[in-house]
Formats: structure tokens, C-alpha cells, sequence
């Protein structure tokens, strides 16, 4: 393809720390406190409002702290084109920001009209392939910026795909100049729901075009035939197994930023920075 | 039909066979799995919408207002990626939904609600100095001709019922024996700094309010007004919608 990949420009320029959600219950917390934190992460639809307290406290929260804007319902994943207008809003919020970093899910979430407010797996083959670059090429050039593209956690797989899932999003990253946001916790549910190798799945990973790093908690049930089953939920903390899967990546990756994710039944906003803490405390090893 | 079209047909409608072509590693019957998507996306929606009407919700029971929120998400695709507007035609729903039919107030609590969401994203506004307000209306020749512009966030709900009294009386504001449901209330809807705020008014000044938002001139919206209550006191109102920091604009019929 003869588009000018926007390659050059870096990934991102988060500082390798850790930061945590900002959620509006935290917003007035977060300015009186001002928590050590690296940077906070938002959702981009959450903001796409006229005015108001949200504009108000990420204003004046963006003053002091690095800037994640982390969309949710861009739909790249989708069989049909993107919606202009959600990419024009995207782009006002981008530009009234500027945000050390943007991304993005490899999943769908619409269909025509409809939105279903749930990140849906896409067949890893190579309509779908061919389908998520030419998405990707065009937010990145309607927002004149790299966007990081991030892993999904999936409870099925289809019978159509040809190629893994490493594989895949090697290849998005490869042909798009996009980056990747690897979300530790989405590998290791991935992996215990499709009975995969976390570790060997994130070897296999484009590691050296990560920008961040997402942790969350899981809930965990049981399928059709009583193996485990977990669900990406971000309401509980991190479990052991994703830590220590965090330091491994780490150990692959040198430090990176981190966010901690939490979407549901969000605690007082100190755990959320103790949290984030423990994070610091493995990233600060990994340190050359 | 396309894959994702099926696929997303059977996200929302559990009565539909999951898609075909799913695998799972251990051969098991993919049902479960797929049921997890069906649940994520009905619950965040009915909790999202648990979210925006706390009051609707109280005034019902949470059962009930979880399963009335799932009929809604059936029957009214979310078309916004937005989930603040969510609700947006919730209390139309609600009117025309059977088993609440016996709560006639319950779509009026649901649209203040709403406005009251709306109110709180609505864009922002300098209020006009409180000096050059006055030497406008000071000049008395001037005022048949005078309009006034309300902020962005204000919004008119004018209502059969005694919405502002149900409302107030799940903020520990009022008992909620003392609410008489079937008593008319007009309720003026808005933000002040941070906060969301309403005004419980009278028909007189309703009406008032209604013509300035509709683009009347103030002299006509307070004719208007004193007809429906000689006591209206054009001055003693004016004075505290400045207060509330309501008038953002100031300006002449012509201008």
C-alpha cells in the first residue's frame, strides 16, 4: 500500500509509570490529593458531551498528569465502514487534549445502526485481516496520529480462522505502523479460555511495538464442559497469575506504561494509587 | 445475512441458536461461552440505565425497573455509542409500557431525570455581569424590546404530576407523604457551576419561561404570564433567575 505510515512519530510518550482510570467519582478526590500517579487513563466516549463538570475536571486534571484516551466503540473489528462522525468526534477531543496516547480494541461493537456496547470478537483470516488495516490506516489518518491497537479477551474462537491470534495482530501492527496496547490481563484470560500458552503467546506478540500496558481483575466461571471460563470484568484488583505474567512481559519488554484498569465497582481512589503502586514497585526492577 | 449481522442478532435475542462456526478448545457446546456476550451487553446497558434514572428506579423496585429496562433494550435498539444519552427515549417507553400504567407520574420522573442529565453535559455559558443586566433592563423604554438568551443547560418540563415534590422526596428534601403525585408542577431544569439544580415553579412563571425559551420577547412572555396570574412579579422573578446565573445574553427583538 502507498500511504505514508505516520511510523515515524513514537508510540506514545506516556512516562514508563504507572497510572490508573480516572473516573468521575474521583474527579474532585483527584485535585485535591493530587496522587503520585504517572498518568490517567480515560474513555474517550465518556467525554464526547458539550460541556459540563467532565470537561471541567479532565481540564484541570490534564494540567497536572500525562494523558491516556483509551476509545471503546469505534468498531474497528466491524464488517462496515467506520462511523465518520464518531472519528470527527474522536478528533475534537484529540485536539482539545492532546493526549500522550490513543487507542484503540481489535473487536466490533456495532452492527448498521445498532450499538452493543460489548467488545465482539472478529475469525482471525485474511478478509478480516485486509478489513482491520483499512480501518486502521484511516483513523490514523483522519486523526493524524499512531494509534496503539489493543488485544482482546475472547471466550470464543471461530472455526473460519487461519492464522493465530499473535499472528494476526503482528500483522495489523506490521502493515499499519500502528502500536500495540498489550493487555496483560486479556492475554492471560485468553489464554486460560482457549487453552494457550500465556507465555508463549506473548513471544509471540510484536513486543518491541508496545506503548502500553493494560492490567485489570477477572471474574472467573465455568463452560459448557466445567473448565474454567474467565470473564475480563475490571472490577476486582489484578490476580497473582496476571502480576506475575506482568513481570515476565516486563522482563521481555523493559518498562512500559501501565495502566490499572478499573470500570466496575471502582473502590476510594487510594487503592486504586496503591494499586498502581505495586505496579511502580515492579517496573522500578525492570529498570536498566 | 452477514456473519456479524447474525452475530449480533443473537447477542441481543437469546431466544436465537448461537452463530455457527464458533470452536472452543475442549469441544464443549459453545452456548455458554456465547452467553457471556449477551450478558455483558444486557447488563452494562440495564446498569447504565439503573444509573441514570435512581429515582424511577426507587419509586418502582429495583426488580421491576431492571426487567422494564430489559423490554426497553429489546424493543429500542441502542443506537448511540454514547451511553450518557442511553436513556434518552427511556420515558417515552415507560408511558406506553402496561405494567407501570398504574404510576401516571412514573414517565414524567423518568423525563426529569433525563433532563437532568442532559442539564449536567450541557454546554458552558458565562452568565451575564449582574451590572450590565441591570442598566439593560434599567432602561425601561428599552424593555418591550428586549430578549433574553437562558443558558444552554436550562430546560422546561411541565408536568400533570407533582414531579419536583417525587423527586425531592427521595433526596430526604421532602417526605414522601406529603406528595400529592396528582398536583401539576412545573420544573425548571439547570446547572449552576458543577451542580445540577431545579426550580419548582409557579404556572405564571412556567409560562414565562416557556415563551423566552421559544424566542419571545420579554414583554410578550410577561403579559403572557400575568394572565395566567396577575401576582406574577415580573421584577422579583427576573431578579432570581440572574441569581441563578440563568441569563447568558441579553439582547434586542431586531439585534
Amino acid at each position: 500500500m502507498k500511504m505514508m505510515k505516520p511510523s515515524a512519530a513514537p508510540l506514545t510518550t506516556l512516562p514508563t509509570r504507572a497510572g490508573i482510570s480516572l473516573k468521575s467519582g474521583h474527579f474532585q478526590d483527584v485535585l485535591d490529593s493530587q496522587p503520585g500517579i504517572g498518568f490517567f487513563e480515560v474513555h474517550a466516549e465518556n467525554f464526547m458531551v458539550a460541556g459540563g463538570p467532565f470537561h471541567h475536571y479532565l481540564s484541570r486534571i490534564r494540567e497536572n498528569y500525562a494523558l491516556s484516551i483509551h476509545g471503546v466503540a469505534l468498531s474497528i473489528g466491524a464488517d462496515a465502514a467506520l462511523d465518520i462522525e464518531h472519528l470527527n468526534a474522536l478528533k475534537l477531543l484529540l485536539d482539545r487534549y492532546q493526549p500522550e496516547s490513543f487507542s484503540e480494541h481489535l473487536a466490533w461493537s456495532t452492527h448498521g445502526e445498532n450499538y452493543l456496547n460489548d467488545l465482539l470478537p472478529v475469525p482471525y483470516t485474511d478478509a478480516t485481516l485486509q478489513r482491520v488495516c483499512a480501518h486502521i490506516d484511516q483513523v490514523q489518518s483522519h486523526l493524524s496520529r499512531r494509534m496503539l491497537l489493543e488485544n482482546p479477551a475472547t471466550y470464543v474462537e471461530f472455526a473460519a480462522s487461519t492464522m493465530d491470534e499473535a499472528s494476526f495482530i503482528t500483522e495489523v501492527v506490521r502493515r499499519t505502523g500502528c502500536g500495540l496496547l498489550l493487555d496483560v490481563n486479556n492475554v492471560y484470560v485468553s489464554s486460560v479460555n482457549h487453552q494457550r500458552d500465556p507465555q508463549a503467546t506473548l513471544r509471540a506478540l510484536p513486543l518491541t511495538q508496545v506503548g502500553e500496558i493494560h492490567l485489570a481483575g477477572f471474574t472467573e466461571q465455568v463452560d459448557g464442559a466445567g473448565d474454567r471460563l474467565l470473564i475480563d470484568s475490571h472490577g476486582s484488583p489484578v490476580a497473582k497469575a496476571v502480576w506475575d505474567l506482568y513481570a515476565f512481559t516486563l522482563g521481555l519488554t523493559g518498562p512500559v506504561a501501565t495502566l490499572l484498569e478499573r470500570d466496575n465497582d471502582v473502590p476510594p481512589l487510594p487503592v486504586l494509587v496503591a494499586e498502581a503502586a505495586i505496579a511502580e514497585g515492579i517496573l522500578a526492577k525492570t529498570r536498566p | 445475512m452477514s456473519d456479524q449481522a447474525y452475530f449480533s442478532r443473537a447477542v441481543l435475542d437469546p431466544a436465537l441458536a448461537v452463530p455457527a462456526g464458533l470452536s472452543t478448545w475442549n469441544g464443549s457446546d459453545p452456548t455458554t461461552r456465547f452467553a457471556v456476550y449477551r450478558n455483558n451487553v444486557v447488563v452494562s446497558l440495564v446498569d447504565a440505565l439503573c444509573d441514570t434514572f435512581p429515582v424511577t428506579l426507587a419509586l418502582v423496585g429495583e426488580a421491576f425497573f431492571r426487567a422494564m429496562a430489559r423490554v426497553f433494550l429489546q424493543t429500542h435498539p441502542v443506537k448511540t455509542r454514547v451511553l450518557t444519552w442511553l436513556g434518552a427515549s427511556f420515558a417515552d417507553f415507560v408511558e406506553v409500557f402496561p405494567p407501570a400504567s398504574s404510576l401516571a407520574y412514573l414517565p414524567d420522573v423518568a423525563r426529569l431525570e433525563m433532563l437532568r442529565i442532559r442539564a449536567y453535559h450541557a454546554a458552558d455559558a458565562q452568565p451575564m455581569a449582574l451590572q450590565a443586566l441591570s442598566q439593560a433592563l434599567a432602561e425601561s423604554d428599552a424593555l418591550a424590546g428586549l430578549k433574553l438568551r437562558l443558558h444552554p443547560s436550562a430546560q422546561l418540563l411541565q408536568s400533570q404530576h407533582a414531579v419536583w415534590s417525587l423527586w425531592a422526596a427521595h433526596q430526604d428534601i421532602l417526605s414522601i407523604e406529603a406528595v400529592k403525585p396528582e398536583l401539576a408542577q412545573t420544573v425548571l431544569v439547570f446547572r449552576r457551576d458543577l451542580n445540577v439544580d431545579m426550580l419548582n415553579l409557579s404556572m405564571a412563571q412556567g409560562h414565562f419561561v416557556m415563551l423566552l425559551m421559544a424566542g419571545e420577547g420579554l414583554a410578550l412572555a410577561a403579559d403572557a404570564a400575568a394572565e395566567h396570574d396577575p401576582l406574577f412579579e415580573l421584577g422579583a422573578f427576573l431578579a432570581q433567575l440572574i441569581r441563578l446565573q440563568l441569563i447568558t445574553g441579553i439582547f434586542s427583538k431586531r439585534g
